[in-house]
């Protein structure tokens, strides 16, 4: 059960991301072309592997009780930035992201900047791509990294992780325009959902408390944190539907 | 600076109460050492953090 949730949330926190940094890659490539685009997607993946590789076997020699803790925390503070955010964004209060509008803002101010090339990379272009992959990377790496170590699976969430970056990029190539239909507040939703039901869970049995029926009571957990981020939805929504009076 | 500013950024976001708050909740299930109070503890977190972001 944990595993699937393992896979699931990797998957879609790193969808989320790779939709959000291939809209960049693609303003980059088609404005400044796509051999620096791409050389700098690689330099990202490369550090990107580099930080998962150095902080995974770090994390597997920490004590279960601390890491869970420690992670627990990060994971519950983190998942509540999502989960705010995407509640905010279903109740209206906050502006949806638009794809289609950061495609062209991005591929102007890529049309318009000036021209440097070394060894025959745009540094414009490279440099674009890189922070763009880089930086949207950087959360899935920490959710693969926190996930994985504390049910003792990078490999796992990494796979997860993977799967849905050879999705996104499969369908990128193939449509070659930025992907707008793809429902991102509702994965981002989700993501928040399972990132703050495992950080309630893992923090709290971190901090010394025992769950009943152990990680039987991880769905009722998820089931909670569900049921509250539903209601809050609507209960934001509800001023704005209400008659004038 | 930036690193740090970007580290702040990254993990504790918009809304610092919600990261003290769950750091407080924390402490109190540490000592108390009870299941129940840090959901109930990030359900009033949330709360107080939304109708704060929608006021």
């Amino acid at each position: 059960m944990t595993a699937v949730f393992l896979v699931l949330s990797a998957f879609l926190a790193s969808a989320v991301e790779m939709v959000e940094a291939l809209t960049i890659v693609l303003a980059s490539g088609l404005a400044r072309g796509w051999r620096s685009s791409l050389t700098g997607v690689a330099a990202a993946v490369v550090v990107l592997a580099a930080i998962v590789a150095a902080l995974g076997p770090a994390l597997t020699v920490v004590p279960l009780d601390t890491l869970r803790l420690v992670v627990g925390a990060f994971l519950l503070v983190f998942g509540l930035q999502w989960l705010r955010k995407a509640i905010l964004r279903a109740a209206g209060l906050k502006a949806l992201h638009d794809e289609e509008e950061a495609f062209a803002r991005e591929l102007a101010a890529a049309r318009s900047a000036g021209r440097t090339e070394r060894a025959g990379v745009d540094a414009y272009g490279f440099l674009l791509s890189f922070k763009g992959v880089l930086l949207e990377g950087l959360e899935v790496a920490f959710i693969v990294l926190t996930f994985g170590s504390t049910q003792g699976s990078i490999p796992l969430a990494a796979v997860g992780a993977a799967g849905a970056v050879v999705v996104v990029a499969g369908v990128g190539v193939a449509v070659r325009a930025p992907l707008a239909r793809v429902p991102e507040n509702a994965m981002k939703f989700a993501v928040g959902v399972m990132l703050t039901t495992f950080g309630i869970f893992w923090s709290a049995e971190g901090a010394g408390a025992r769950w009943p029926g152990g990680d039987a009571s991880l769905p009722g957990v998820l089931a909670f944190v569900c049921l509250a981020s539903f209601a809050f939805v609507r209960l934001l929504r509800a001023p704005r539907t209400a008659p004038a009076v | 600076m930036k690193i740090a500013r970007f580290l702040w950024d990254f993990v504790v976001g918009d809304d610092p109460l919600v990261a003290a708050g769950v750091a407080v909740a924390l402490g109190v299930t540490a000592v108390l050492e009870v299941w129940w109070l840090l959901p109930f503890a990030v359900l009033a977190l949330l709360y107080v953090s939304l109708r704060r972001a929608a006021a």
